[in-house]
Parts: structure tokens; sequence; C-alpha cells
């Protein structure tokens, strides 16, 4: 099974010649492209020989990662005038303009002699009558969801001014029972799109809280394997794994045997994990050196403090704790010290993670019986907006840009709640159900690989 | 009073699968069998079971203790059940026991386990003090992961709010 990306090679593609015109180019507005999405016309890519129509399955992996964005509108192929021929030929924009198409899409696919696929694609802003982007990828056959993904990213990057998320995965947790009733708890990983399930661990034990690593190689999650909950790291090529903390001969740090330890984040240059270990005190943050081995203890309250996550820039903290009485999200310099307390809602405040913009932290909020997905502003003047209100939520993931969270939606079900993963943007719009068979929560976002 | 315990406990491992009351050994709320009756066997059903192992240490002790909505402290009812925990464990000095934290699942994941780690150190820590050496105790949380009841109801919760007790060795018989 091979997990990690390969890379892609890439060419810029030339633009063809074309009369400029003094008039504004195609932008898309990311807070407000929701409101009136783009409409883009995404013709099959041309099969240039020996590809089984697989130029009609990218162009349709492209147009379902463009509209989950909620930013654009695919234009209806039954509406298209122009059959495109050629690639490298001017289309005629005229024939596009009439169907309201703004931006038009073509590619074409190409096996070369050595068996791998070649694709190209231009990105055409119909009414300047310019090109907008050109590239080509040269990739492994089985690859080509990769690329399509890839074009996706570079047609909303050139769009938005803003970078991707098409070309990557999400692990998640999947839920259910067991023979005899008992809770099972997998580990399993997906591109974005949903495709290309797997798992990632048996049904032996519970998988729960996974978290990626900055280059996208391990993650850390939280492991029974050991009987009680234990910080695990998991190399994704090699299918190994690790207990970080366990009480037993195996760990690298030694913590309390009766103790748990928790989910671990790492920090943004990936040297670095914060995590909760329970001590006889409680719950304390902790950050673990990778290298060194070095453990050392970030916070002595006797409150639980639980859930800790890095600002993008590596120098704070941000974590919960009932020290106040219901637990409210505090942030601390990484090297300890004080921490200032950033929620001051109504409610009890939990699983923060700090968006990758740095400006704000994604919370879960219960209050009266009901739960909420937010953000709140990372400097404290306690300014939040909710995103999403509703029976059950936990573990908001942060899509690499910061534009859209991922999270564990609950509802009331037969047999206590159900659990899916959902996905909403950062203005509260685009609600979207992650299409996972069977109860899924926990999900980890991937960074982009380049 | 003794043996009559031991009558009603026989009743309730028979009706276990009713959702009887268990014995009055079980603190109040929850109306919901010891889940953890799986050492019966069929010739000790009339007699109550076995002194010294796990049904006897439910049907004599009560195996959980329940706690208030998103709390850790013991309640007065807690306290008397881990006081009957502590005596049928210093009768038989020879068993260890895992006290297992839960929690409903009205709150978030990482947030139940710490708290589930709370419910089950606070019954812990009140069994060491009335004198049940700590080695021979070991804590779990299990979060929200491991209801006993499914349905999502108060009395549910109620009842998932809690630290169960679990004989883990030197049971005799």
């Amino acid at each position: 099974m091979t997990l990690i990306f390969r890379l892609l090679s890439v060419l810029i593609l030339l633009s063809v010649p074309s009369a400029a015109l003094a008039q504004q180019p195609l932008q898309v507005d990311i807070a407000r492209g929701h409101l009136e999405p783009t409409p883009i016309a995404i013709p099959d890519f041309i099969d240039a020989g020996g590809t089984d129509s697989r130029g009609a399955d990218i162009a349709g992996v492209i147009a379902a990662d463009l509209e989950s964005s909620g930013l654009f509108t695919t234009v209806d192929e039954r509406a298209f005038i122009e059959d495109i021929q050629d690639f490298n030929l001017r289309p005629r924009f005229q024939d596009w303009r009439v169907i309201n198409a703004d931006a038009l899409l073509i590619g074409q696919v190409t096996r070369q002699n050595d068996g791998r696929l070649l694709v190209g694609f231009r990105l055409w802003d119909t009414r300047l009558q310019e090109q907008m982007v050109g590239l080509q990828f040269v990739t492994a056959p089985e690859n080509w969801r990769r690329v399509a993904h890839r074009v996706a990213d570079a047609v909303y990057e050139r769009l938005t001014g803003e970078s991707g998320y098409f070309d990557t995965r999400v692990i998640y947790v999947s839920e259910g029972l067991g023979p005899r009733g008992e809770p099972v708890r997998r580990l399993a990983m997906m591109d974005q799109d949903g495709a290309n399930p797997s798992f990632l661990t048996d049904r032996s034990y519970w998988s729960l809280l996974p978290n990626y690593s900055p280059s996208a190689q391990q993650i850390t999650y939280v492991s029974f394997l050991d009987g009680q909950a234990t910080t695990y790291v998991y190399d994704l090529e090699s299918g190994r794994q690790e207990a970080l903390f366990a009480s037993g001969g195996t760990g690298l740090a030694r913590v309390d045997p009766d103790g748990q330890s928790l989910s671990a984040r790492f920090s943004p240059n990936g040297e670095q994990l914060a995590v909760s270990i329970e001590l006889q005190a409680g719950h304390d943050i902790h950050l673990f050196d990778l290298r060194s081995r070095n453990l050392r203890r970030l916070t002595e309250h006797p409150a639980d403090d639980v859930e800790p996550s890095f600002a993008p820039d590596g120098d704070r903290i941000v974590f919960s704790s009932s020290r106040s009485g219901g637990s409210q999200l505090y942030v601390m310099p990484v090297n300890g010290g004080e921490a200032q307390r950033v929620s001051f809602g109504e409610g009890r405040y939990t699983a923060p993670v700090w968006s990758p913009r740095g400006d704000l932290i994604a919370f879960v909020k219960q209050h009266n019986g009901q739960f909420s997905l937010g953000v709140v502003d990372a400097g404290g003047s306690g300014e939040e907006r909710i995103l999403y209100q509703g029976y059950y939520v936990d573990t908001p993931a942060w899509s690499p840009n910061g534009r859209v969270i991922l999270f564990t939606r609950g509802d009331r079900g037969r047999e206590g709640t159900e659990y899916e993963i959902w996905s909403v943007d950062l203005a509260g719009f685009n609600l979207r159900r992650m299409p996972i068979s069977g109860q899924s929560s926990d999900p980890a976002w991937s960074p982009l690989i380049e | 009073m003794k043996f009559k315990l031991f009558m009603i406990a026989g009743m309730s491992a028979v009706l276990a699968a009713c959702a009887s009351t268990p014995p009055a050994t079980t603190e109040a709320p929850p109306s919901e069998p010891p889940q953890t009756t799986r050492t019966d066997t069929p010739g000790t059903v009339d007699q109550g079971p076995v002194p010294g192992t796990e049904a006897h240490f439910v049907a004599t002790a009560g195996d959980r203790v329940f706690y208030d909505l998103d709390r850790s402290t013991l309640t007065a009812a807690g306290r008397e059940t881990l006081r009957r925990q502590a005596d049928w464990l210093n009768a038989y000095p020879g068993t260890d026991i895992l006290i297992a934290g839960n929690c409903d699942e009205r709150g978030t994941r990482e947030y139940n386990l710490a708290l589930g780690a709370r419910r089950a150190n606070a019954a812990r820590d009140y069994l060491v003090s009335l004198g049940v050496s700590p080695s021979r105790i070991q804590t779990v949380s299990y979060g929200k992961e491991r209801p006993t009841c499914r349905e999502s109801s108060e009395r549910c919760w109620a009842l998932n709010r809690n630290a169960i007790t679990m004989i883990s060795g030197g049971v005799t018989g």
C-alpha cells in the first residue's frame, strides 16, 4: 500500500498568444464567492490516444472538487457549443460567453511511450480571452486522481488567490460495533473527496484522535493497544508505530504508570509534540522533543489541561482547561509561562485548534444542551463566530489553507449519538457531509504535499 | 442481613436480562442491572454467588458509583458504595481491581477521556483512604467510548457517568 504521495513532474504551459484587453481579470472572492458561485465550463479532457476515456474521469474529479468549495458552479455540458478538439488552439470564446461560462478549463491526456500519463490543461478567462494558467503533469497512470486534484488546486489558486486543498488526504476514526456489541474504533484514510478509503488500524483495539505531521509522513493518535489511552506515533510509509509515553518498558519517555496520554499535535516545524499527559495531580500540557526524546511539563494547574494545539508561528499553544470552573480556552507561550484566557462566552469550550492562518482558533462550545462549532479571535478579544450549531460537535480540523473546517457532527440516533464527518466554510456556509460509509469521527486533514 | 442480600443477589442474577432494580447495595438513580455478572455458574444461583468472586463483589458491594453532570466528586451514595467495596476488598486481600471511569456522550472525546480518569481516580483515592492498598488498584478511563446504556436520554446519560470497579486478579473459585 503506497501511502506517501509520489512526486509528479510539472511543466508550465506557455500561453497561447492572445489580444490583451484592458479589463479586470476574472477573480473569485473567497469570502463572499459562495453567494454567487463562479460559472466554469470543464469539458472532458481530450483523450489523445490510449487513455481509456481517462479524460472524462479527470474532468469529473476536477468539477467535483471545485463545486465542493461552494465557490464554483460547473456549466452543464449539454449547453456546450464548441467541441474542443485541440487544446493548443484558442477556444471560440463567444461560444463559451453565450452559455455564461466565465472560466473555461480545457485539457488533454496522452499516454507516453513509457506508459506514463501526460496531462495538460489551460484555464481561460472567457471575457478577457486570456489564458490564466496552463500546466502539464507527467505521472504514473494510477495517479490520475491526484493529477486531477492538482489541476483543481491550480484553478482554485489562480482564481481565488489562495492555495488550494484538493490534493490532500483525510485520516479519521471509523466507528461501529463488533459482533458482541463492543465498540470498534479504527483509523481509516481516504482522499479528501472520499476516494481510495483504507484502514490503518484493526478492530482489536481503539484508535482515536489522529493528527498529521507537517510533512504528512506521520500521524499521532491515541491508542488503547496497551489497555488505556496512550499517545502513539504512526509512520504512514512503513506502517510502524510506537507508544511515546507508555508506562511499560517500551516507552521512550517514562511517565506515571497509571496515567494516560492523550492526543498529540506536531509543532509547525515537526520537531516537537504538544500533548496532555495525566500525572498524579491531573492532566497537564507537555512538550515532547522528537529528537532528544526530552519531555517537559508546561502547565502545573491542578485542573485538567488538555487538547493542546500550536499556533502556526510555533510560539504559542492553545489548550482547554477547567481551571476557572467550566472548560475554557487558554493561550500560553510555547516555553510555558502565564496562560491567557481567550474564550469568554457562555458555555463549555473544548477542542481548540489553531488556524493555519494564525488569526483564529476553532473550538467546540456546549451550551444549553446544544453544541456549536465556532472560531474565536486568537488575540484574546473574545470575538467569536458560530459556523454550525447542532446536537453534537467535536474535533474541528482545518483545511491547509484555513478556509474550510472538517468536524465530527453527531445526531441523535436509536442507539446513542450517530457520528459523521461534515465540512463547513469559514463563513459558515457550504455545509456538506463527507462521503464516508458508516459512522465516522475525528477528522485529521493532511497538509498539501508538493 | 448478609443472608438476605445473597438471596436478592441470586434473584438479580436470574433476572438480569429483565432490567430489574439491582440489590439495595447499588445506589439509587439508575434502574439498570450490574453489567459484570459474568462469573455466575449455574449451580450457584440458588445460594448466591460464590464468596470471593466478582459476582459476589457486585452483589455485596455494588460495582459502580455515579457522578453528577460534568463532575468527578463522589456523591454521598457513591462513598457509601465505595465503603462496601473497601470492606469486601479488605476481606479478600488477594484480589486486584481495575476501576474504569466513564462519561456520558454529551461531551467532546478528549475532554471526556480526562473526565473519566478523574472519576476513576476519585474512586481509587477513596478506596485507598479506607485501607485498600494502592498496589491492588489500576485505573483506566474509557471516556464516552463504552456506555453501559446506549440510548440518547437523560436516564442513560446518568447511568453512564460512573466509575466501575472490576475484579482483575486474585479471584478464588
